[in-house]
C-alpha cells in the first residue's frame, strides 16, 4: 500500500493542477478504471489457468481489472513523454502498484525516424502494445498470455523505428530491452518456474548484447477507397531464456487488422472490424537434448476476432482462440525426478459479447466464453462476464 | 572550406521545397482545402484529411494520413480541440518536424475567429462533450470563410514571400466572391456588421435576400454544429436532438423536445448528412417539422464542391424549407 499513498500525495496536487490549468498542456492526464463482474463454471486454481490474462478476470464474483493513471505531453522542443501507472487489486484483494510503460519519443529526427526510450511495451504484433481499455475483449487471448505473458511483453530498453519512403505506410522497427524480469516471459523471465523439465533453470547476468530481448516489427498500412483501411505486420523476437548459457527463445508472429467504416459515419459508427494475430515460438534448449531427440520446442498459437458496430454506441464480436503447447508432467522414480513424454495440451475458446458505449469514455460489455475443457477434464467451460468501464481527463486519441 | 559548402548546402535543401516548388499543404478539414485552393492558386498542392462526408470529430489517425503528412510543407487545421481526437496520433506519426505544434508549418486558423460559446465557469462532462476553447464550427459562417482565407494568405505570404502579393490578391478576390454570394453587390465589413445586428435591408439578391424574411424564426438541430450559421442569419436555436453535445440523442429527451417543438413553432430541423435519419423522421413524424439534410463540409454531397457552394446549398435549403413551411 506504501507507494500507492507516496504516489497519490505526488498526482494529488499534480492532478489538480493539470486539470485546472485550461489551456496549458505540460501533462495531459487520464485516469481508466476497468471493472469486471461475472463467473465461469470452474473455480479457485481451475479458473487461474482458464484465464491466463494477469487482466483477465480470475475469480468468480467481482475483479478490478485495471485502474490506470496515464500522463502524456511534450517534455520539450525534442521530446514527447507518456507514463502509464497500473494499480490493480488481485485475487487475494491486496493492492499492487505497477509502473507499465513510462518511456520518451523523439519529436523531430530527420529521416522519418524515431526513437523511444524507457521501459515500454514491445513492439510484437497488434494487441501486444495496447492498454487493456482498448481491447474489444474482457480477457487476453489464451496464445497472447501464454507466449507473451499475462501483464503483456514489456520492459526497458530502447528502439528505433523508421518510416520508410515507400509509396504507402510501410515502418521498421528495431528495439533491444532488458529480457529479464516477471514481464519477461518466455525470456529470462520465467518468474513462476524454477526448473525446465525437472532441471534447475540459472539466473542468467547479461554479459553482452545477446543476452538482451531483440526485437524487430516490420508494419505496413494502406488504406483501399473511403472506407476500407488495413493493417499488415511481422514481427519477431529474439532472447535469451534460463535452461544455461545457449538457451534461446525465438519468437514470431503476423498480424492483419482491417476496418470498414464508412465516411459518412455518425460518431464513428457503423463498422466492421477483423483482426487477427497467429504466433510461434520456438524454445531452444540443450536440456531438451537429454530427454528427446530435438533441442528446440515449437509452440504456436492465433486468435481472430471481428467487431460489427451496428448502431451508435452498440458493438457485437466474436472471436475464436487457439493454442497448442507443450504439457510435461514429472514423476519421481526414487530420488530423482523425471519428465514424462511430452504431451500436447490443445486450448480452444470461443468468445461472443456485447458492447454499449453510452459516450466516449464509458463502456459496458458482456461476454460470454465457451472454452473446451479437456485440459481440465471437462467437456466444456462457461464463463459469463460483464465488464464496465470509465475514463476521466484527457480525451483518449482515436487509435487505428 | 567543407562547414561553409555544407551550410550552402543545407540552405538549398531547406529551400529547395519553396524554389519553383509548390507548397506542400495538407488541411485537416475540405473547407480548409477549398479556400486554401483559391487563395493559393498555382503555388501550392493542397490535400485534405477529412473528405467532407466525415465529421471531422471523429476521424480515427489512420497510417494513410501520416503518409499525406510526411512531406508536408504546411498543416492547417481549424482548431479549438475540433481535431482533438487524432491530430496528435497523425503528426506523431507523420515525422514530419515542419508541421508539429509550434513550428512554422503548423496553422491554426481559429486565431482570428469570434469564438462562440466559450464556457464561462466550471466545465465538466456532465455537460457532454463541451469544448473548452469555445463552438469549432465556425466555419459555417461565410463570413469565418473570408477571415480563414486571410489568415492564410498570410502565412503563405511569410513562408513564400516572392509570391506574396498573389496570395494577398487572390484571398482578396475569394472575399468579394463572397460577398457577392452573400449581398449581389460588392460590400465591406460595415454590411456584414449591419447584416449580423439585423439593421440591413433585404438586398436584392444573395444569401442575405434569402434568409432576411426569416430572422428570427425557431430551428432544431441534431448536434449544436450550427451555432455560427444560425447566428449569422439571426435564426434561433429551440435546441438539439442530443441531450447534451456528443450524447446519442435518448428517447426521453426526444419526447421532451417534440413536446417543447409543439408547444412552440419550429419550422426547420437542421441535420449534417452523415448523421442518422431515425431521429429526425421521429421528430418530424411527431412535430411536422421539415428536415434538412445538407453538407456540413465542402464535398458534403456533389454539388458543394467548394467552399462557397457548400454554403450556398445550406443556405438555399434551409430557406426552401422555411418557404415550404409558410405554405403548409
Amino acid at each position: 500500500m506504501r507507494p500507492i499513498l507516496a504516489l497519490a500525495a505526488v498526482l494529488i496536487p499534480l492532478l489538480s493542477a493539470g486539470l485546472l490549468s485550461g489551456q496549458t498542456r505540460y501533462v495531459n492526464l487520464s485516469f481508466g478504471s476497468l471493472f469486471t463482474a461475472g463467473g465461469a463454471s470452474v473455480s479457485g486454481d481451475n479458473l487461474l489457468l482458464l484465464q491466463g490474462g494477469a487482466h483477465d478476470p480470475r475469480v468468480n464474483g467481482f475483479t478490478v481489472q485495471n485502474l490506470e493513471l496515464s500522463l502524456t505531453g511534450a517534455i520539450d522542443p525534442f521530446f514527447n513523454g507518456e507514463v502509464h501507472l497500473i494499480f490493480q487489486i488481485n485475487e487475494e484483494g491486496e493492492s499492487l502498484l505497477e509502473v507499465e510503460e513510462a518511456f520518451l519519443t523523439t519529436r523531430g529526427l530527420p529521416g522519418g525516424l524515431q526513437l523511444r526510450a524507457g521501459t515500454f511495451f514491445t513492439g510484437f504484433g497488434r494487441l501486444n502494445p495496447q492498454h487493456p481499455h482498448s481491447w474489444s475483449y474482457v480477457d487476453q487471448p489464451l496464445v497472447n498470455a501464454y507466449l507473451l505473458g499475462g501483464d503483456g511483453l514489456r520492459g526497458p530498453g530502447a528502439r528505433l523505428s523508421w518510416l520508410t519512403p515507400l509509396p504507402w505506410y510501410s515502418e521498421v522497427t528495431a528495439g533491444l530491452q532488458n529480457a529479464n524480469g516477471e514481464t519477461m516471459v518466455s525470456f529470462l523471465g520465467e518468474a513462476a518456474q524454477r526448473q525446465f523439465l525437472g532441471f534447475r533453470l540459472h539466473q542468467r547476468e547479461i554479459d553482452g548484447i545477446e543476452d538482451l530481448l531483440a526485437s524487430g516489427r516490420w508494419l505496413n498500412a494502406v488504406t483501399v477507397g473511403d472506407a476500407l483501411s488495413m493493417n499488415f505486420g511481422l514481427s519477431a523476437l529474439r532472447g535469451p531464456n534460463r535452461t544455461g548459457d545457449t538457451g534461446r527463445t525465438s519468437i514470431a508472429g503476423v498480424d492483419l487488422f482491417a476496418k470498414w467504416q464508412p465516411p459518412e459515419n455518425d460518431n464513428g459508427w457503423p463498422f466492421v472490424t477483423l483482426q487477427v494475430e497467429a504466433m510461434r515460438r520456438e524454445y531452444y534448449s540443450p536440456v531438451l537434448r537429454l530427454i528427446y531427440s530435438e533441442k528446440t520446442q515449437v509452440e504456436w498459437g492465433f486468435y481472430g476476432q471481428t467487431q460489427w458496430g451496428f448502431k451508435r454506441g452498440w458493438v457485437l464480436g466474436a472471436r475464436m482462440d487457439y493454442l497448442e503447447r507443450f504439457m510435461h508432467r514429472l514423476i519421481t522414480s526414487g530420488t530423482t525426478k523425471l519428465p514424462i513424454p511430452v504431451s500436447i495440451q490443445y486450448r480452444r475458446r470461443w468468445a461472443t459479447n456485447l458492447s454499449f458505449y453510452p459516450s466516449e469514455f464509458s463502456k459496458a460489455r458482456l461476454q460470454i466464453n465457451m472454452d473446451d475443457g479437456e485440459f481440465l477434464g471437462k467437456e466444456t467451460v462457461w464463463g459469463v462476464w460483464l465488464q464496465y468501464e470509465f475514463l476521466m481527463g484527457q480525451h483518449a486519441g482515436h487509435k487505428f | 572550406m567543407p562547414g561553409r559548402s555544407i551550410s550552402i548546402i543545407l540552405v538549398i535543401l531547406c529551400a529547395a521545397p519553396l524554389l519553383g516548388k509548390d507548397i506542400r499543404i495538407v488541411t485537416t478539414t475540405s473547407d480548409l482545402k477549398s479556400i486554401v485552393e483559391a487563395v493559393g492558386g498555382d503555388h501550392v498542392s493542397v490535400n485534405s484529411i477529412a473528405n467532407g462526408k466525415q465529421d471531422p470529430h471523429f476521424i480515427e489517425a489512420r497510417p494513410s494520413y501520416m503518409i499525406q503528412l510526411r512531406k508536408a510543407d504546411l498543416f492547417i487545421r481549424i482548431g479549438l480541440e475540433l481535431e482533438r481526437g487524432w491530430e496528435s496520433l497523425v503528426l506523431e506519426g507523420s515525422r514530419n518536424r515542419k508541421i508539429q505544434i509550434g513550428s512554422a508549418g503548423h496553422l491554426d486558423v481559429s486565431s482570428n475567429i469570434e469564438r462562440l460559446e466559450v464556457p464561462v465557469g466550471e466545465i465538466s462532462r456532465a455537460m457532454g462533450d463541451v469544448h473548452p476553447l469555445g463552438n469549432p464550427h465556425y466555419w459555417l459562417d461565410p463570413y469565418n470563410g473570408r477571415k480563414i482565407a486571410l489568415t492564410i494568405a498570410n502565412t503563405l505570404g511569410a513562408m513564400d514571400p516572392e509570391n506574396a502579393a498573389d496570395y494577398a490578391a487572390n484571398a482578396a478576390a475569394f472575399s468579394r466572391q463572397i460577398d457577392m454570394a452573400m449581398f449581389g453587390i460588392p460590400a465591406d465589413e460595415s454590411m456584414w456588421q449591419q447584416q449580423l445586428s439585423g439593421e440591413l435591408v433585404p438586398t436584392e439578391a444573395g444569401w442575405h435576400a434569402l434568409m432576411a424574411p426569416h430572422r428570427g424564426k425557431k430551428v432544431v438541430t441534431y448536434h449544436r454544429s450550427w451555432t455560427y450559421f444560425l447566428r449569422r442569419f439571426g435564426l434561433v436555436s429551440a435546441g438539439e436532438l442530443e441531450s447534451k453535445p456528443g450524447i446519442a440523442p435518448s428517447p426521453g429527451h426526444l419526447k421532451d423536445l417534440i413536446e417543447s417543438m409543439n408547444d412552440s413553432d419550429v419550422p426547420v430541423l437542421i441535420v449534417a448528412s452523415f448523421k442518422s435519419n431515425k431521429a429526425p423522421d421521429l421528430v418530424a413524424t411527431k412535430t411536422g417539422v421539415k428536415v434538412v439534410k445538407v453538407p456540413y463540409s465542402t464535398h458534403g454531397n456533389a454539388a458543394a464542391d467548394t467552399y462557397i457552394a457548400m454554403i450556398d446549398q445550406v443556405v438555399r435549403q434551409v430557406a426552401a424549407a422555411f418557404n415550404s413551411s409558410e405554405g403548409d
